[in-house]
């Protein structure tokens, strides 16, 4: 399997009134052809500025790529004029946001909103369009096509609408669809539903995945490997199995610990993991989780961890992986 | 829909009733009436006048009278002049207040939506600033003052194009209509940023971008149309106020135009055009805000006009 993209020590700024936000501290990770990945973590630990990156989606200024690059196929998707990324959008790399009520455009019937890049990126005639789009939109499983390209985003539900985004992004049969909390704002049984849609699409397009997502449940049910983020970085990357069973970062096992099993007893308080994340205006010299974190030393204190490896596949970013640390980790 | 325009038509009768019925009672209201400023004529004559326009029967019985003749479309002969009714006055200015109305109707349009979208395109940059400067000039300086400029340096200094007058030639139309545009240009330049701002900001737009649109593409194809629908609110009053003529402008352009009638039938107090300048003004307006109530279903599907519960919201 050859890798399809490569983020390499990806740096992103916001300019803020009176300095600039570190969103986005040295990222490095890649996707294999077909494969899936997620990217978890919560709130405001540079998942989606990340993933907007890769699309050149975040608007500059505020924002500023200070630092890395983005290999995609071979070719620095940072170096790439507007242009080009115009070409990349759409048609090579496809994406899917947040909140479907608001992602799709309310004066335009869904299916022109499909027929739209399928005219611009292959030159399809509008009646090969239509026909395309109706195609794709009973691959997302939506029941009557021919009808539903003629309404408009009002006339479906969440679920539809989510559908129908999924039909936009991969109307041109994109290598990489980037979904950005596909699920978040769809209720459960909603969410098991476009999961299977993304799932059975992958199996049929061999389209690679990028799933960002702070929903764990979501990254079993899809993700090949996973990429845990915290304040910037990558903490922890492995396999799905990896992951769960074995997870090295205290932040991982923090948030697998934080999921509430069906089994459990109702009594049993929940286990949160305590405090706040770091203020990214200036981020900490040290591991931005050590205030948090419960095996904290003083090294954690002045100086951010490196990789280390537990296997080919898994790599934490933690002190307590160094072989000097051995005895606080058999505590 | 069918049922929807029928119930709105029935509302604009009753509108137009109730505003028949408001202006000839405050009219009345206003001390004196149209023999007030005549040379001091005889008793004898201002009783026969009196009996000749009617004004001398029970306040009551003019009004129901006066509704039978507005209902007929007759809004009966005008005091001040003479030999005109005041159809005749209307039918004469009307087509030209509405020439002068359409043509700064289509500048203003053109002009305020280019300007209001490249202000949003370069928010806060140099052409934001400078359309919203000129917007700020639309709106502040008296079309009066602009039309006195515009004779000055267009007609006297440059003499590109002719000072006034009306019917000659199109070069007549264009400074007056220029003049006429100016506010509702403005009005609708900053309506259009506004709401322009408001749209780039939504999540379609990043979808939009995701396709791998351009940013012209997406700003006028997937923006605009969501950005107009405040403006086209704006645009049913406007038209109304346009078509029938500014009166400033019509005045310093020579233009015979209706603006001018509605202020000097008011100083004359010629009763009949008062009313019928009113009467024809109202139904202007209730036809436009009818068929913009009309428009915002077919520029957002979500509104649907429908027969059921009050109007179409």
């Amino acid at each position: 399997m050859g890798k399809l993209l490569e983020v390499n020590d990806l740096e992103v700024s916001f300019k803020v009134h009176g300095g600039e936000v570190k969103a986005v501290r040295g990222v490095k990770f890649h996707v294999n052809k077909g494969e899936t990945i997620g990217i978890v973590g919560e709130s405001g630990c540079g998942k989606s500025v990340t993933a907007q990156t890769i699309m050149r989606l975040i608007p500059q200024p505020p924002a500023r790529i200070k630092n890395g690059s983005i290999m995609f196929n071979g070719e620095d998707l940072l170096k790439k004029t507007e242009r080009e990324m115009q070409k990349v959008r759409g048609k090579e790399i496809g994406m899917i946001f947040q909140d479907p009520m608001t992602s799709l455009n309310p004066t335009m019937t869904v299916g022109a909103q499909i027929m739209e890049p399928l005219i611009k990126h292959q030159n399809l005639s509008r009646k090969e369009a239509t026909k395309r789009a109706v195609e794709m939109l009973d691959l997302v499983g939506m029941p009557n096509p021919e009808k539903r390209i003629k309404q408009y985003p009002h006339q479906f539900s969440g679920g539809m609408r989510q559908r129908a985004m999924i039909a936009i992004a991969l109307a041109c049969d994109p290598s990489l669809l980037i979904a950005d909390e596909p699920t978040t704002a769809l209720d459960v049984t909603i969410q098991a539903q476009i999961l299977n849609v993304m799932k059975d699409l992958q199996k049929r397009l061999n389209t690679s995945i990028i799933m960002i997502t702070h929903d764990l449940g979501v990254v079993a049910e899809v993700c090949d490997r996973v990429v845990v983020m915290y304040a910037g970085k990558v903490v922890e990357e492995g396999t799905v199995q990896e992951i769960f069973k074995n997870p090295q970062h205290p932040y991982t096992k923090g948030l697998l610990k934080s999921v509430p099993s069906l089994d459990q007893d109702k009594d049993k308080p929940l286990v949160p993991i305590y405090g706040t994340p770091p203020d990214l205006f200036s981020p900490p010299p040290g591991c931005a989780f050590c205030d948090r974190c419960d095996y904290a030393m003083n090294i954690c204190n002045k100086q951010d961890a490196d990789k280390y490896h537990v296997s080919d596949t898994q790599y934490a970013r933690c002190w307590l992986l160094d072989p000097v640390a051995q005895e606080v980790r058999s505590k | 829909m069918a049922k929807y325009i029928l119930q709105r038509v029935v509302m604009i009768f009753i509108s137009l009733f109730i505003i028949v019925s408001a202006t000839f009672f405050m009219m009345k209201a206003i001390p004196g009436d149209p023999l007030t400023s005549e040379r001091s004529v005889s008793e004898e004559i201002e009783q026969q006048l009196r009996a000749y326009y009617g004004l001398d029967e029970p306040l009551f019985i003019q009004y129901v009278k006066y509704l039978k003749s507005v209902a007929t479309w007759d809004f009966g002969p005008s005091m001040k002049y003479k030999a005109q009714t005041v159809n005749d006055i209307i039918n004469d200015g009307f087509p030209v207040s509405a020439l002068l109305g359409l043509e700064a109707l289509f500048l203003a349009i053109g002009m305020g939506i280019i300007l209001g979208v490249i202000a949003a395109m370069f928010h806060n940059k140099v052409p934001d600033y400078i359309s919203m400067i000129l917007a700020v000039i639309g709106m502040s300086v008296p079309n009066f003052l602009l039309a006195a400029l515009f004779q000055y340096y267009f007609s006297l200094k440059l003499g590109i194009l002719p000072t006034a007058g009306w019917g000659d030639s199109f070069e007549q139309t264009i400074l007056p209509a220029f003049a006429l545009a100016a506010l509702p240009t403005a009005v609708i330049a900053r309506l259009t940023r506004s709401n322009m701002l408001e749209v780039l900001q939504q999540d379609y737009m990043k979808t939009a971008k995701a396709k791998g649109l351009s940013r012209l593409v997406s700003t006028f194809k997937h923006a605009l149309r969501n950005a107009l629908l405040p403006v086209i609110t704006y645009l049913g009053p406007l038209i109304a106020g346009v078509v029938t003529g500014g009166f400033v402008v019509e005045k310093i352009f020579g233009i015979p135009g209706l603006g001018m009638q509605f202020v000097t039938s008011i100083n004359n107090r010629d009763y009949p055009l008062i009313m019928g300048t009113t009467v024809f003004y109202s139904i202007i307006l209730l036809v436009m805000v009818l068929i913009v109530d009309l428009l915002y279903g077919v520029i957002d599907p979500r509104i649907k006009v429908s027969g059921k519960g009050k109007g179409g919201e």
